[in-house]
């Protein structure tokens, strides 16, 4: 089974700090890879570049090899990058548009114009994001009308509107209740099937939970990346049990 | 489910490559209509200079100091507009800015909030009425008025201080008390609790610390009031000569050029009225630059309006 | 103890009255433009050519047309340049290249309007030997263009970051965020800020009166010397005849009904609204 992301000896700069050291990691396609550690010590930032999000920072660079599915993914055009991996935001943020514009405007500034295949469009995005029943008669209705864990739903279903092969989630449950939480995770679970997850959460328990694999990472380098069981059960460095334990962070 | 984004990325890979050459053409048209206001300033600046070359050069420095305005015998001197320019302007700070600042006093430090900013935004409408509907109270309400008080020809250099009063009170409100309520609330705070009365914490502590800002919405009012036409044209009396007193008929720069401009047919006169533009342009830049100094850091709007 | 309450209490009460007394002006105004404009105030007025004077009744409709062409011309001219040049400084600049355009349009804004009106009459009337409509609106544009591009750009900052990174995750490019995303987030406010601009370019005079100078008869196009409110008012008010001073109070109460309306309306309706996530 190809590796559907290889990283390899990704290197991270804003400006003079050296934020990630030498990560290399491969990710596994159609199956939910979760990166977890305490604040500050980089997954984010590493999330960012799997879709060159960092280039809106005027001082940050990336060296390194970042493949997808074997293509260099820093060489080539990066808006047909963004639309192949997909990212959701840890606070949602909708447009001040009305629901079907929001998961509409992935497809339309693609260039994907056709109404009658928009609506179809939209509907099975919404579908898939587990939020047609709720907002079928509100199309267009505001998105900000909605609740905090039914934003972040449209969020995921805005990303999944252009049918990403990758899909990048930075906490999305993190500014979220319980159950919504609970609705969001069991949406991943579906969303397998057609595209390969990567999850960066503070939550243990949800990265034990939803993800096959999992990375620890720890002062800006990638201490150790196995099946999850593994990691969490039988953790080979000593940092990461400190961690799983709760010793620290 | 896959069949789309095929479909999808053969059509939309030309429509890509038009959309890479689009961040640049965007950044190219917005930068080159930013950089026409560069330009349109620039204009402004040489026009101005140009169109004054011919007295700039007759008369040099002396221009400004010269107190003779004779079109026929071709004698152009700047005094008196000057002189008529400056004394209205501060003779209407004198009055608009104890006023201005005792309102802006009254509505940051005593009136509710509510009511603060209702009345705030009555005051501020004020500064949307046109200059030429100020003139018109000024010609048929206060030039009757000063007559009856005692100035003989109704109109003169005091009566359009007065109507420029008016017309800068609401900026001096409006900034004053910007100023007044960036105040951080430990200031008065720190005051009352040394046993100070409302009136003496405002007093002794609020308005000077909030001073910078207050200065510099007096120096934006007089930048204002020295480029103010309409209002002045119209009750000035229209006398290019300098009287010794204050009820007299006078002329300001701006009034003399809404006069004289249309009817001005030697290349000579022209020249002088542009070069009085340029006199009045390069004041009120200066001013209103000192004034932004002075307001940038002090007040809750970043910038003067 | 007693003197300090008393000073306190003094004091409080004169800048209470200062401020009543600057709130009273505007009240003042109004009241004396509906008394005297309001009687001379008729539909004749409004539809009527100016009579000479001496003859009695005459209107200012070609005025009233005239500013509305001045102010058509003015939005088509200088509301997107300075849009245009808003944008710019919100979303393209870089370097130091944007704060000088900055400063440059605060100096363009200070400017007095007569300085603007010269410098109209050297760009356009001396090479067209003859005042017209375009002149003055040139004029008017150049005022607008620095409030347009600063309520612009403001407006257009307050976006949130966050909506230009969904956009751009999306795969959209820059120019395609700003343009679907960033600027139609920013566009009640925008709009409000450029409607009190112009609204305030509506009502001035001096640029006016040596670009598009005047005249007692209808215009055709944007060619010819075209009368406007604030104009007339003026020619009217310093006249020497009755008559023509009952309608530079009529003109005035319509151009302060005008502006005051724009102002409020562009307040209070749409204002609110911009600070919701409209």
């Amino acid at each position: 089974m190809a590796d559907k992301l290889l990283v390899s000896r990704l290197n991270f700069h804003y400006g003079d700090n050296h934020v990630l050291h030498d990560v290399s990691l491969a990710i596994p396609p159609n199956q939910v890879t979760a990166l977890i550690g305490p604040s500050g010590c980089g997954k984010s930032t590493f999330l960012r570049t799997l879709n060159r999000m960092h280039e809106t920072v005027r001082n940050a660079r990336a060296d390194g090899q970042l493949l997808l599915d074997g293509e260099d993914m820093l060489a080539m055009d990066v808006v047909s990058l963004r639309r192949r991996v997909g990212m959701v935001f840890q606070k949602s943020n909708p447009f001040p548009k009305s629901i079907f514009d929001n998961v509409a405007y992935g497809p339309r500034v693609n260039g994907w114009m056709k109404r009658h295949s928009l609506a179809e469009s939209v509907e099975r995005s919404l579908r898939r994001a587990a939020l047609w029943e709720e907002v079928k008669d509100q199309l267009h209705q505001s998105a900000y009308a909605l609740s905090g864990g039914q934003q972040q739903r449209l969020c995921i279903a805005r990303a999944l509107a252009v049918d990403p092969e990758v899909l990048l989630l930075d906490e999305p449950c993190s500014a979220l209740d319980p159950i919504a939480t609970a609705k969001i995770e069991e949406l991943i679970f579906t969303l397998k099937d057609a595209c390969t997850l990567v999850i960066v959460t503070h939550n243990m328990q949800q990265a034990a939970r939803v993800a096959e694999h999992t990375g620890f990472f720890l002062l800006g380098k990638l201490i150790e990346f196995d099946r999850t069981e593994v990691i969490f059960k039988r953790p080979a460095r000593k940092e990461t049990e400190d961690y799983i334990t709760g010793r620290f962070g | 489910m896959a069949a789309e984004p095929v479909r999808g990325a053969s059509r939309a890979r030309g429509f890509l490559g038009r959309l890479r050459a689009g961040d640049q053409v965007a950044s190219l048209i917005t930068a080159t209509f930013a950089a026409s206001v560069l330009l349109l300033a620039a204009l402004l600046v040489f026009e101005l200079f140009r169109g004054s070359a011919l007295t700039r050069d007759k008369f040099g420095w002396a221009f400004l100091f010269t107190g003779i305005w004779d079109p026929v015998a071709g004698e152009f001197g700047a005094l008196p507009f000057i002189y008529g320019t400056v004394v209205t302007s501060a003779l209407a700070l004198a009055m608009a800015v104890p006023l201005g600042l005792g309102a802006a006093i009254f509505l940051s430090e005593l009136a509710p909030p509510r009511i603060s900013d209702a009345l705030t935004f009555v005051i501020e409408l004020l500064a949307a009425v046109p200059s030429v509907i100020y003139g018109l109270l000024g010609v048929f309400v206060l030039v009757p008025l000063m007559r009856q008080v005692g100035a003989p020809y109704g109109v003169g250099v005091f009566t359009a201080a007065v109507v420029l009063a008016v017309m800068i009170l609401p900026f001096i409100v409006s900034i004053s008390r910007e100023a007044l309520l960036a105040v951080p609330r430990e200031q008065r705070e720190a005051a009352l609790a040394l046993g100070a009365t409302r009136w003496e914490s405002t007093w002794q502590v609020v308005v000077p610390y909030a001073r910078l800002g207050i200065f510099g919405s007096v120096f934006l009012a007089l930048a204002r009031a020295l480029g103010e036409t309409m209002a002045v044209t119209m009750v000035i009396g229209n006398d290019p000569k300098i009287h010794a007193s204050l009820l007299a008929p006078g002329y300001s720069i701006a009034a003399v050029i809404a006069n004289e401009f249309t009817e001005a047919t030697a290349d000579l006169h022209l020249s002088a009225l542009i070069e009085l533009g340029l006199v009045l342009f390069l004041l009120t830049i200066l001013l209103n630059g000192v004034a932004r100094l002075l307001i940038l850091g002090t007040t809750r709007r970043g910038t003067a309006q | 103890m007693s003197r300090r309450r008393f000073v306190n209490a003094l004091m409080f009460g004169i800048t209470g009255l200062c401020a009543l007394l600057t709130v009273s002006v505007l009240f003042f105004i109004l009241g004396y433009l509906l008394w005297y404009g309001g009687r001379s105030l008729s539909w004749s007025f409004l539809t009527q050519l100016p009579k000479p004077p001496g003859e009695a009744g005459g209107g200012m409709a070609n005025a009233i047309v005239g500013t509305g062409k001045l102010l058509l011309l003015t939005t088509l001219i200088g509301v997107p340049v300075g849009f245009v040049a808003g944008v710019y400084l919100s979303e393209f600049g870089s370097g130091s290249f944007p704060a000088v355009v900055r400063y440059t349009a605060d100096l363009l804004n200070g400017v007095p309007s007569i300085v603007v009106g010269i410098f109209a009459y050297a760009l356009v009337v001396v090479p067209m030997r003859h005042f017209s409509a375009l002149a003055g609106a040139v004029a008017l544009s150049l005022m607008v263009i620095p409030i347009t591009m600063r309520t612009t750009e403001q407006f257009l900052r307050a976006v949130p970051q966050s909506l230009r990174e969904a956009a751009l995750a999306l795969g959209a490019s820059k120019w395609q965020t700003v343009a679907t995303v960033v600027i139609p987030a920013g566009f009640r406010g925008i709009l409000t800020g450029t409607i009190l601009g112009v609204a305030r370019v509506a009502g001035e005079t001096a640029p006016l009166l040596f670009t598009s100078f005047g005249n007692q008869y209808w215009s055709s196009g944007f060619n010819q010397p075209t009368a406007s409110l604030p104009v007339m008012i003026f020619t009217f008010a310093v006249s020497p005849y009755d008559d023509w001073h009952r309608q530079a109070w009529a003109a005035g109460l319509v151009l302060l009904a005008l502006m005051l309306t724009a102002n409020v309306a562009a307040r209070l309706v749409l204002s609110p609204k911009v600070a919701q996530n409209g």
